[in-house]
C-alpha cells in the first residue's frame, strides 16, 4: 500500500495578518512557513500506520504545489519521516488549479490512500482534497477523525454535523482529515533532519490548467470596542446588559 | 438560469442552517433576477418540505431513495450536479459545515464551477461575480472573483439572517441516475448526539477551559447551558485531557462557531481558541486573571473565580427567566 499526503505550505498560526499592494496581497514579510497543521497530523498518522503495518505499507510520500520557497516545508516533512517528496513547480492559484496539478501528477502512480487536510489555515478553501477525488473519479471520505488499516481494509471514523460514523471504503480513495487522526504532530528528530537531506525531493513542472477564482482584495475585521467589565458580585447586571444592551437573551 | 440551494435535514427535520441557506439563495436570486430552486435529499415529509417555501424558494425538489440514508459524497454530489444541470442553475449554494465541505469540491469539478467557501455576505456584484469570504481562520476577509460561468458557494454558518416571504413553492420529486461507482464507501455504524443542542446550530454556547480545573466541576456549565437552551463547548486542552468529549472542542483545530452569545469560563483566549469563536456576536469572559487575552476579544468581562461566578450567574439567569 502506498500513501500520499498533500502538504499545504502556510504561515505559522501566530502570524500577524497584514496586507500590502493596496490590500491586494498578503504581506509575507518575516513570515515563518509551516506544514498546514492538519497535514502535519495526517503525516503523523500515516507514519504510525506504516510502522504498524509489518511492511504492508511500503511508502509514505508527500506532495506540494508551490514555488521553490515551499521546499523547506517539504524537507521538514521528510525529516518527520516521509520517504520521498514531490514539488509541483507552480504558485498555487486556486483550489481547482492545485487539485488539477496534483491529480495530473499522481494519476498513474498507484497511491492507494491520498490524504488532505480539511482546510489550509491561510485561505480556508476546504476544497483541494475533494476536488482531487472527483478529478480521479475515486471516493472521498471527509471530516475524518480516525484512520485504521485492518488487513487490506481501511476503516475510518468521520464526524458529521451531529454525531459520527464508522465507514469502510474501497481503494484508492482520498481521506480528508481533521483533528483526532493523531494526537500530537510528530517532531523531527536530529537523525530525521540529517536523513532528510539524502531523501529524494522530485520537482515536476506543472501541466496546463486554468484557475476558476481569484482574490480581489483583503480586509481586516473592524477593531472591537473595549470589553465592558462587570462587577463579579453583580451577575444580575450582566444578565440585564445581555438582555437590554447586547440583546442576546 | 436559476439558483440552487442544497438543504440539510436531521432526522427528517430541516436544520436551522437550511432556512438560512434558502434566505441567502433568495437574496442572490433577487439580485440576479432569477428563480430559486432548493433540493432536499432523504426522508422528509411533505409538511416539512413545504416549510422551505416560507423563505423564498420557487421550487422544492425532493430526492428519496433507500440508499441515500447516509451521506455518500459521490452519490450526493452527483445528484446535486444532475439537478443543477436539469434546472440550468448557475449558482449552487451549500453550508460551510462538514456536509458542505464534503460535497462542494466534487460538485465544483463536475460543473466546472469556481468554488468560494465560507462566504459571509451577499455578493457585492454578480457581473463580475464578487463575494466576500473569511480567511486566515477568521482573522481577515477577502473579496473573491469567480471567473467561470457556473459558481458554487458555501455559506459560513450564522452569517446571514433568516427572512420569511410569501410561500408560492411547488414540490417536485427527482429520480437521479446513480451507478455502483457512486457507492464505494459504506457506513457501518452511526453515533448520533441526541437530546442535546448541536454545537454548530446553537444560538448560545457555554464553554469551559482549563480554569474549570477538572471534569467534576462541569455541573454549573451544564446547568447554565440547560437554562439558556445552549450547547456546551470547551477549549482544546480540556478535550485533549478527556475532561469533555472532543466534539465540544472549539478553535482553529476544532469547531468554528458563530453563536449569538458565547460564554467563556476559565479560558485564557489563546489565538487558536479565538479563531474558532471570534465571529460570535457577543462574547462574555469569566476569568480570574485580568490580563487574560480573552478580555481583548470579549464584549463583557467578569474578573473572578468561576467556582463562585458561575453559580451566581445561574441564580441571576433563573431570576431573569422567572420575570420574563
Ligand atoms: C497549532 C495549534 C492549534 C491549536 N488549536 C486550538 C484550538 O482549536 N482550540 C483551543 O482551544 N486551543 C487550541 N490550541 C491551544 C491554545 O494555544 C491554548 O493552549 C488553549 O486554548 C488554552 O486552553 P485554556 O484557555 O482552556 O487553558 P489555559 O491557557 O491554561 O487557560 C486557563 C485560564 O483559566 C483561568 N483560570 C484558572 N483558574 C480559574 C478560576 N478558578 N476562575 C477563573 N479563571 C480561572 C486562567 O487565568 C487562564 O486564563 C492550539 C495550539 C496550537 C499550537
Ligand atoms: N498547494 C498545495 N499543495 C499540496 N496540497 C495542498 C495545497 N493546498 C492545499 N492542499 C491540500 O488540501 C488541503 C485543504 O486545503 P484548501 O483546500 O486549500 O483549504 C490541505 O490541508 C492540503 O492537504
Amino acid at each position: 500500500m502506498k500513501i500520499l499526503i498533500c502538504i499545504s505550505n502556510v504561515p505559522d498560526t501566530t502570524t500577524k495578518i497584514r496586507f500590502v499592494n493596496d490590500n491586494k496581497a498578503f504581506d509575507t514579510n518575516g513570515v515563518q512557513w509551516i506544514i498546514n497543521p492538519w497535514d502535519e497530523l495526517a503525516l503523523t498518522r500515516a507514519l504510525e500506520l506504516k510502522e504498524g503495518s509489518g511492511g504492508k505499507i511500503e511508502k509514505v510520500s508527500v506532495i506540494s504545489v508551490g514555488s521553490h520557497g515551499a521546499e523547506p516545508t517539504l524537507r521538514k516533512a521528510l525529516a518527520i519521516g516521509a520517504d520521498d517528496a514531490i514539488r509541483i513547480n507552480a504558485e498555487p492559484k486556486d483550489a481547482y488549479f492545485v487539485a488539477s496539478q496534483i491529480a495530473a501528477a499522481i494519476k498513474d502512480e498507484g497511491y492507494d490512500m491520498i490524504i488532505a487536510g480539511i482546510e489550509s489555515s491561510d485561505y480556508n478553501g476546504s476544497a483541494v482534497g475533494g476536488m482531487i477525488a472527483e478529478l480521479l473519479s475515486i471516493p472521498n471520505v471527509s471530516s475524518v477523525s480516525k484512520i485504521d488499516v485492518e488487513g487490506d481494509n481501511v476503516v475510518l471514523k468521520r464526524e458529521i454535523d451531529g454525531g459520527s460514523e464508522v465507514l469502510a471504503t474501497q481503494l484508492p480513495f482520498v481521506a480528508i482529515i481533521q483533528k483526532g487522526v493523531a494526537l500530537e504532530p510528530r517532531i523531527p528528530s536530529m537523525r530525521g533532519i540529517m536523513m532528510a537531506r539524502q531523501k529524494p525531493l522530485k520537482v515536476v513542472e506543472p501541466v496546463e490548467t486554468e484557475s476558476l477564482t481569484e482574490f480581489v482584495d483583503f480586509s481586516l475585521p473592524p477593531a472591537k470596542a473595549a470589553c465592558k467589565m462587570v462587577d463579579p458580585e453583580n451577575m444580575k447586571e450582566l444578565v440585564n446588559l445581555l438582555h437590554t444592551e447586547a440583546k442576546v437573551l | 438560469m436559476s439558483i440552487l440551494v442544497y438543504t440539510e435535514n436531521w432526522d427528517g427535520k430541516f436544520k436551522k442552517l437550511s432556512y438560512e441557506l434558502v434566505s441567502y439563495g433568495k437574496g442572490i436570486a433577487d439580485m440576479m433576477g432569477t428563480s430559486l430552486i432548493v433540493i432536499s435529499i432523504g426522508d422528509v415529509d411533505q409538511g416539512e418540505l413545504k416549510k422551505l417555501g416560507d423563505y423564498g424558494s420557487d421550487k422544492i425538489i425532493e430526492v428519496k431513495n433507500g440508499k441515500l440514508n447516509h451521506l455518500i459524497n459521490s452519490a450526493y454530489s452527483s445528484i446535486i450536479s444532475q439537478v443543477a444541470e436539469k434546472e440550468g442553475a448557475t449558482v449552487v449554494i451549500l453550508s460551510n459545515n462538514f456536509t458542505g465541505k464534503a460535497l462542494a469540491p466534487r460538485v465544483s469539478v463536475k460543473l466546472k464551477a469556481g468554488l468560494v467557501s465560507g462566504v459571509n455576505a451577499m455578493p457585492s456584484s454578480t457581473d463580475p461575480f464578487i463575494v466576500q469570504k473569511k480567511t486566515f481562520t477568521g482573522k481577515a476577509f477577502a473579496n473573491v472573483k469567480i471567473n467561470s460561468v457556473n459558481k458554487i458557494l458555501t455559506l459560513a454558518q450564522n452569517s446571514y439572517g433568516i427572512k420569511e416571504t410569501e410561500n408560492k413553492a411547488r414540490i417536485e420529486s427527482f429520480e437521479p441516475q446513480l451507478s455502483d461507482n457512486d457507492f464505494r464507501t459504506e457506513v457501518k455504524d452511526v453515533k448520533k448526539v441526541t437530546g442535546k443542542v448541536l454545537l454548530t446550530d446553537a444560538e448560545i454556547v457555554v464553554s469551559g477551559g482549563r480554569g474549570m480545573k477538572g471534569p467534576e466541576n462541569w455541573g454549573p456549565i451544564e446547568e447554565l447551558a440547560g437554562l439558556l437552551g445552549a450547547a456546551t463547548a470547551c477549549s482544546r486542552p480540556v478535550s485533549d485531557k478527556g475532561w469533555r468529549p472532543h466534539e465540544e472542542h472549539t478553535g482553529q483545530t476544532g469547531k468554528i462557531i458563530a453563536p449569538n452569545l458565547y460564554i467563556a469560563a476559565g479560558i485564557s483566549g489563546a489565538i487558536q481558541h479565538l479563531a474558532g469563536v471570534s465571529s460570535s456576536k457577543c462574547i462574555v469572559a469569566i476569568n480570574k486573571d485580568h490580563e487574560a487575552p480573552i478580555f481583548e476579544a470579549a464584549d463583557y468581562g467578569v474578573i473572578g473565580d468561576v467556582q463562585k461566578v458561575l453559580p451566581d450567574l445561574i441564580e441571576a439567569v433563573k431570576e431573569f427567566k422567572s420575570e420574563n
